[in-house]
């Protein structure tokens, strides 16, 4: 199987005709001038839209909260979208798979299409049975700080120079992840933990054309991996097997993990507006992850632990759970252990330990349910996680079952949280 | 009255009310007789009722779409305006070019008061022609809507009493006064405009109001938000962005009887309104005939066809036209034609005269053209039932009182017909008693949450993603 990711999927904003009232309303609030329309249709320019979201509340039908994902070279035109009487149907993964796409499920951990998860299922609220996806939040938490997108696209990448690249899991086994710090000169590139960067490997694919961006959720904090630098740094797992175990070479995990200190790399990006921290004094925040799903988690404890080491900011509680295939696997095993305990509550689990039984991230969640309870309780608290398709729906009935444990209402407290921006799943 | 409300936080506002005391003063004065209207004439016997509202906390896009339980006498009526643009000039008009007014200008004071009254006065009409619908709601999703446009409309008012207040001196506080004292369909003391007289006795009314009506709103308020006079443009142009609940509210509503009705004719593989009726659905000629009645009475709301006042108030760049920035003509119309309709002979026919007398003519064009769109909407829902049957707006001079056309006799696809045949024919056309009296024996009160009557399909989502059996109002 060939590692190559042809094809960008991208969640292509839509109105659904069939729902739509044709009030202007959403067109008088795009801040982008993205919605416009004919005698039949309200339609959204893909090209334009940069999913601020600005339009989704004001909508008085909810017809303005549909997301097709689409392979992004095959994004439904304006013309296509003023025929329609209803929205087409999601492309099936055999549709996908013909124009060369893989879904995020099956795509390699280093695929990330962040702008993939950001946005729930229309569909999914009507599965009867739990659908971990329909959870995620579309909106930031209230307190979060703006997020700039899309400063570079693919046709105007920037580019940045590799200032650091080390190996961040223990030395001397198979997988390796590396920790790869870039620097942007002078160059704007401001990103907020949380959101996402695009790599564009040299070279060309199988086809002869040129390789398109992968995403990489960025692992430093706002003010620089370095405080007060324009650089960033991003986890990356060097891919040698696809998920069937099959050896495959990662075209740009590989290409970043060989990277020496001083070679350029182009850049797209950011990418990402909802999966961002709550900035508000006193929020906790609860991260859930596995292997290079802690990218984010990093970067939003390591932004926390400056603000706290600079005394300006009081309180929140900060709790982690992780897993990994075993310790020697886990990025940033060592540097997480010198983290105050009053800091952060940090809950590590193996699944593949020789001689200890496989452990989950669930698993212990559920074991911890009584503090993770008392945070679920909280309107404070703002919920993230990132890693393995996998993992999310264990995660969620992890969370459901702890919840109940503690009184609450799951479903009421899903809506709240979804509401609010307060639980946000990226998963891949 | 009670001197402890805080205004300033009582009444969210971005024209900063608290630093107005004259205008604060004076909506001291106005809110505890508007309490007093709502109490008397809002939704009957819903005091205690806590109803899944958005509220407007301010103009942009996250403030003015805040969610959450309240009791409406509790809501947070407030006053916004868009936010102003100090270059903005006049886009029409014999003032065409020239900066907006921030202030009246005295020579269309009268003018202006008359336009602003006769937009306010509509407001609270229609939370009182709707005051009993919450006994009959179909659903907590429909009961919901409903009140969330009543109180939509109480806020509507408040910003046309704004303007009365700021702009219009003593003679503002009077009118604002008289707007809680005249009474929908009272013979002592009616609403200003016909419509707003008329009874919304069941849901199908209300929904056919809310379509058709509320539409009525939109062109005006679209028409208004060009004032040359900008705090109402502003504060149409906010409004605007409510009224497209409304709108909502009455086509989804109209779809999913019809969604219903088409399921239980394909059922029953019947088209036969007495089976109809018997399996408890709105038959397609009662949904078509009050159609053609709630069309018919909301296009008279454009005025006469031919309005020296709609010349004046355009010249005087008072009132534009719909969508007058999209135009590309001279936006003064001197000299310039429209063709309106007048019976000659026994026969209708076009006849051409000077555009700017013909302005509400154009804009209640602007409108049928709109509402034919959202009626070809509905008849998506029978086509892809699979049903042959079609819903038609009727002709723009059948059953009309305003105007030239006002008491022509027509049949709905616009033939002209005596006055015998009108008679013998009328029953086909309009809503007869007994199919009032059908409609109205369908309505009863649905209250658990997620269950719907019999006579209307769910909707195909809820409000702000809360599911479809949210419970949109605690009863307490």
């Amino acid at each position: 199987m060939d590692m190559a990711v042809d094809v960008v999927l991208i969640k292509q904003h839509l109105i659904d005709p069939e729902i739509c009232i044709r009030c202007n309303t959403c067109e008088a609030t795009c801040p982008t001038k993205a919605i416009t329309h004919d005698d039949r249709n309200y339609v959204v320019d893909v090209n334009i839209c940069n999913s601020c979201m600005a339009c989704i509340s004001p909508c008085p039908t909810g017809s303005i909260d549909n997301w097709r994902s689409v392979p992004k070279s095959r994004a439904y035109s304006l013309a296509e979208q003023f025929s329609w009487d209803v929205l087409p149907p999601e492309l099936t993964s055999e549709q996908l798979a013909a124009v060369g796409a893989k879904l995020p499920d099956e795509a390699p951990a280093e695929t990330v299409a962040a702008q993939a998860t950001q946005h729930s299922e229309a569909t999914a609220a009507i599965d009867a049975e739990l659908h971990a996806p329909s959870y995620n939040a579309a909106v930031p938490p209230w307190s979060a700080a703006h997020a700039y997108t899309n400063l570079y696209a693919v046709k105007t990448p920037t580019t940045a120079t590799v200032v650091g690249n080390f190996n961040c899991t223990e030395a001397g086994f198979d997988s390796e992840t590396h920790h790869i710090v870039l620097d942007f000169g002078a160059m704007p590139f401001p990103v907020l933990e949380g959101q996402s960067i695009g790599i564009v490997p040299p070279g060309v694919d199988a086809n002869g054309r040129p390789h398109l961006p992968r995403q990489y959720s960025v692992a430093s904090p706002r003010n620089g991996e370095r405080p007060g630098y324009n650089n960033i740094s991003l986890t990356v797992k060097r891919v040698t097997e696809d998920h069937q175990g099959k050896p495959v070479r990662g075209v740009c995990s590989n290409h970043l993990c060989d990277l020496q200190v001083g070679d350029a790399v182009k850049v797209v990006g950011p990418f990402g507006n909802t999966f961002l921290m709550p900035n508000h004094p006193r929020s906790n925040i609860v991260m859930i992850c596995t292997g290079t799903g802690s990218a984010p988690m990093r970067a939003m404890t390591e932004w926390r632990r400056r603000l706290r080491k600079s005394g300006k900011f009081e309180g929140g509680r900060l709790m982690l759970f992780f897993g990994a295939r075993t310790q020697q696997e886990l990025p940033y095993f060592g540097p997480l252990q010198s983290l105050p305990r009053d800091f952060i509550d940090i809950n590590l689990a193996f699944s593949r330990t020789p001689g200890a039984p496989r452990r989950y991230v669930q698993d212990l969640m559920r074991e911890r349910a009584q503090d993770l309870g008392d945070l679920l309780a909280s309107p404070d608290t703002c919920i993230y996680v990132c890693g393995l398709k996998s993992m999310e729906e264990g995660v969620v009935l992890a969370m459901k079952d702890v919840a109940q444990a503690k009184g609450l209402d799951w479903e009421t407290l899903a809506s709240s949280l979804k509401r609010e921006g307060r639980l946000h799943l990226e998963t891949y | 009255m009670s001197a402890t409300i805080d205004y300033s936080q009582k009444i969210p506002n971005n024209v900063n009310l608290s630093d107005d005391r004259t205008l604060q003063r004076a909506l001291e004065q106005w809110q505890p007789n508007f309490i007093g209207w709502w109490d008397d004439m809002g939704p009957e016997g819903s005091t205690n009722y806590d109803v899944y509202l958005r509220t407007a906390v301010s103009v942009d896009p996250q403030g003015w779409a805040q969610f959450g339980h309240v009791k409406m006498r509790d809501y947070r009526w407030g006053i916004f305006l868009n936010p102003g643009d100090p270059e903005r000039s006049i886009q029409f008009g014999d003032h065409r070019g020239e900066r907006a007014w921030s202030d009246v200008p005295g020579e269309h004071r009268a003018n202006l008061r008359r336009i602003i009254v006769t937009q306010g006065d509509t407001e609270p009409a229609s939370v009182e022609q709707q005051r009993h619908l919450g006994l009959t709601a179909p659903s907590l999703y429909d009961m919901r809507n409903l009140f969330q446009i009543n109180v939509e409309e109480g806020r509507h008012l408040w910003a046309m009493v704004y303007l009365l207040h700021k702009h219009f001196g003593r003679d503002g506080r009077e009118e604002a006064e008289a707007l809680l004292e005249r009474r929908s369909g009272d013979e002592n003391n009616p609403r200003i405009l016909g419509a707003f007289n008329e009874r919304t006795p069941d849901w199908l009314s209300f929904f056919m109001f809310t379509y058709f009506t509320d539409r009525d709103g939109k062109f005006q308020l679209s028409a208004l938000a060009e004032s040359g006079f900008d705090p109402l443009a502003r504060t149409t142009r906010f409004m605007l962005t409510e009224e497209a609940h409304h709108m909502f509210v009455g086509e989804s509503g109209v779809s999913r009887i019809l969604q219903r009705t088409a399921q239980v004719m394909n059922e029953l593989k019947t088209d036969d309104v007495a089976k109809l009726r018997a399996a408890g659905v709105i038959d397609l000629p009662t949904i078509q005939r009050y159609l053609n009645f709630h069309y018919s009475v909301t296009i008279d709301l454009f005025g006469a066809d031919q309005s020296s006042n709609a010349a004046t108030f355009y010249s005087s760049g008072l009132k534009g036209r719909y969508e007058e920035g999209k135009r590309s003509d001279d936006h003064v119309l001197k000299g310039q034609t429209y063709k309106v309709l007048e019976v000659r002979e026994g026969q209708l026919v076009e006849k051409e005269v000077p555009m700017l007398n013909a302005l509400n003519e154009v804009l209640r064009d602007d409108f049928i053209k709109d509402s034919v769109a959202g009626v070809e909407r509905w008849n998506r829902v029978l086509e892809k039932a699979g049903l042959p049957h079609r819903l038609k707006v009727p002709h723009k001079a059948f059953h009309r009182n305003i105007g030239a056309l006002a008491g022509i006799k027509l049949a709905p696809d616009g033939q002209v017909v005596s006055e015998d045949q009108w008679k013998a024919r009328q029953d086909e056309w309009l809503p007869t008693a007994s199919d009032r009296a059908f409609v109205a024996g369908l309505m009863g009160r649905v209250v658990e949450p997620g269950k719907f009557a019999h006579w209307i399909a769910p909707p195909a989502m809820g409000i702000n993603r809360q599911p479809v059996e949210f419970e949109y109002v605690r009863f307490n």
